[in-house]
């Protein structure tokens, strides 16, 4: 069943990739013109999409600091504790 | 430890665990499933008060101090026992499973202890007996890691009983409550050490990756739910409040997260996200309010069941192929799609996507944070959790179910769903984890305090969406940049790894060096001169008196027919050279004896 779901979802993947990014742009357009803000904490969040752009830049942040931080030596080859 | 008909969960275990070697054939399973389950039904028959007090010395210890923090901590570990005993029932070796319930045992010593001494007695058990969950694996480096595991911890165990001692010397009180965090004396943060070095904040945590990566299948799911959790509750016990735990928190938060995406391997990338999520735990008992304790518990709780996990669906895929790095791994889908559901369950729950435990429990820690004006600290937390489903979520199920495949023909012929009872605890553990997302009383009446917390608003669910679908957006556009590489990553373990081999270097260089010294002078240069010393001394001596008179006489003194060389001739073979030389050394040693005295 599970197996069945995957091939499925795969043999679609142009269409599961369209459904994605509605979903994304749904998503913050309910951010933007319908969520109460009122629960915000600070007032960055009252910016439409505020969230949407802070994972996104989050992720991107993540991914490149940790790459630039392992190019200054701290990534060695397998064998480096048996040398 | 029976005290008003009180029984320890511990000692169940403990006792179950000196008895298992002893019992064979088909009793042995069922008797595995049993010791954990009577553990959990003590800890839900509990009521709370102080039980197991006994005087001892000038001391009352005490064993069962009985309290909704101790008991939510209690019901947790005890009911991960009974799930790690079920996914371990294939293990042969009864030691094993023997080690794991003692380790537990210590786990709830630990939590149920009164006082600082049997908080550190359970603290030190515990170390020495999940040693055993990294050792039996058998390979080399396994014996390594465990050695260095157990030299860590006992340096940890040093600096907390250092801490312990002098605190008792200050106070004259050994109970274990809350410290002064408002003014930290010495002992203080000599206990803090203590305690997070087992929490594994960073520069103390290398240990935790290290031994993880290498214990066996089934130890790993012990290992990541207790050490780490234990060292939470004894944060939350005594250093609620104290400001240096926020910005150690957060460090940790982030720190796992980056070493994550350089990590090849799947159960030392998990390693570093428990590394991460033990961050927020920290940060909330930093943070210290109603809400931010409620939170820490709430989170440790959801923890052990989500990394246990997690821990149990990569460890499915060791257990089956032998292999844990993605470099080696790829495209398993269609061969282990069980254990793929269960791993993303776990997955989605550590990275706290609505109707999973962790939106109920992570969001509560960051939400004390906000309430608390504590921006930078929530903010960063935040960035921390898209990083956690940027790699437990997206990567670990990405790169071992889809992605290049990158498996052997071995491997991919021995990969398949793993056997009935590890399917079953995985299982369990789902099931607990879309539960405690969904029913929200379950965990939150099990809270310490009363502190409200509301996490299904439109706001929250909107915010936490968004974070997580353009995390997953960043992930699939920046796929490349993420393809593991077959690489290990230096963390402070370098210090005592190559540090230590440095330090064997020049010890052994240096003694080399020494002994080779102390050859020349004290084995040779020495002993020649003191012969040459004693053989002359006394000649010398004479001419010294007699060879001013042998110039005013006149005689040829120096040259082959010299008086001085007959002289020395006939002092060499007489024996009245022995004599003089006996003379000679009495004299030289009374006068050292002169000064000496």
């Amino acid at each position: 069943m599970i197996l069945d779901l995957i091939e499925f979802l795969r043999q679609r993947l142009k269409r599961v990739i369209l459904v994605s990014c509605v979903i994304l742009a749904l998503l913050v357009g309910f951010d933007a013109l319908l969520l109460d803000k009122g629960r915000a904490h600070t007032a960055a969040e009252h910016l439409p999409g505020f969230w949407a752009v802070f994972g996104f830049v989050s992720c991107v942040v993540i991914i490149f600091v940790s790459k630039w931080f392992g190019k200054l030596g701290i990534t060695r080859q397998e064998d480096y504790y048996d040398q | 430890m029976i005290n008003n008909l009180w029984l320890h969960p511990g000692l169940i275990l403990m006792a179950g665990a000196l008895a298992l070697p002893l019992v064979k054939g088909r009793l042995f399973r069922p008797y595995l499933l049993l010791v954990p389950l009577l553990a959990f039904g003590a800890v839900m028959m509990m009521p709370q008060g102080m039980y197991g007090v006994f005087p001892f010395l000038e001391w009352d210890l005490t064993f069962g101090r009985v309290d909704r923090l101790s008991l939510v901590f209690a019901y947790i570990m005890t009911l991960m026992c009974i799930i790690g005993t079920l996914y371990g029932l294939h293990v042969e070796n009864p030691f094993e499973m023997a080690a794991a319930w003692i380790y537990v045992a210590g786990s709830l010593g630990v939590i149920f202890a009164g006082d600082f001494l049997v908080l550190f007695l359970f603290w030190e058990v515990m170390a020495f007996s999940s040693v055993f969950l990294v050792w039996f694996r058998r390979r080399p480096e396994s014996v390594w890691a465990g050695f260095r595991y157990l030299l860590v911890h006992a340096a940890g165990g040093m600096v907390l009983l250092a801490g312990i001692v002098l605190l008792y010397h200050a106070t004259g009180d050994l109970g274990f409550h809350q410290l002064d965090v408002s003014r930290p004396t010495l002992p203080v943060y000599l206990i803090l050490i203590g305690f997070i070095l087992n929490a594994a904040v960073p520069p103390l945590h290398a240990w935790l990756p290290d031994a993880y990566g290498e214990a066996t299948v089934s130890g790993a799911v012990f290992m990541c739910a207790f050490t780490t959790k234990t060292a939470v509750y004894a944060l939350a016990r005594g250093f609620a409040g104290m400001e240096i735990l926020i910005p150690l928190g957060v460090v940790m938060a982030l720190y796992g997260v980056v070493y994550a995406v350089l990590e090849n391997d799947a159960r030392r990338l998990l390693a570093y996200h428990i590394i991460s999520q033990v961050g927020y735990m920290v940060a909330g008992v930093g943070i210290g309010t109603e809400l931010a304790i409620n939170g820490a518990c709430a989170h440790a709780f959801a923890h052990i069941l989500y990394k246990g996990l997690l821990f149990m669906g990569v460890g499915s895929v060791l257990y089956m192929t032998g292999k844990s790095r993605f470099t080696d791994l790829g495209g398993l889908y269609s061969r282990m799609p069980r254990a793929f559901v269960f791993t993303l369950i776990g997955g989605l729950s550590i990275s706290a996507f609505p109707l999973f435990s962790g939106f109920v429990s992570k969001s509560m820690i960051v939400a004390a944070g906000f309430d608390d004006h504590l921006y930078w600290a929530a903010f960063l937390l935040t960035l921390a959790s898209a990083g956690t489903f940027l790699h437990t979520g997206l990567k670990v199920p990405y790169f071992i179910w889809f992605g290049k495949n990158n498996c052997t023909k071995d491997t991919w012929e021995k990969a398949e769903d793993p056997p009935v009872h590890m399917q079953l605890a995985m299982g369990i553990a789902a099931f607990l984890c879309i539960f405690i997302g969904v029913y929200t009383p379950y965990l939150y009446d099990m809270l310490p305090y009363a502190a409200v917390y509301k996490p299904y608003t439109a706001y929250h669910v909107t915010e936490s969406l968004q974070i997580l679908l353009f995390t997953a957006l960043g992930f699939f556009v920046f796929l490349k940049k993420l393809t593991p590489k077959p690489v290990i990553s230096l963390d402070m373990d370098w210090f005592y790894r190559k540090g230590g081999r440095v330090f064997l270097l020049g010890a052994q260089k240096g003694m080399d060096y020494l002994s080779a010294r102390a050859h020349q002078y004290l084995g040779q240069a020495l002993p020649r001169r003191l012969n040459k010393f004693s053989q002359s001394g006394p000649a010398r001596l004479s001419l010294l008196l007699i060879r001013p008179l042998w110039y005013l006489t006149g005689v040829p003194v120096k040259g082959p027919e010299g008086v001085e060389k007959r002289f020395t001739d006939t002092f060499n073979q007489s024996l009245f050279s022995i004599g003089s030389s006996a003379v000679f050394i009495i004299l030289v040693l009374m006068v050292l004896l002169f000064f000496v005295t």
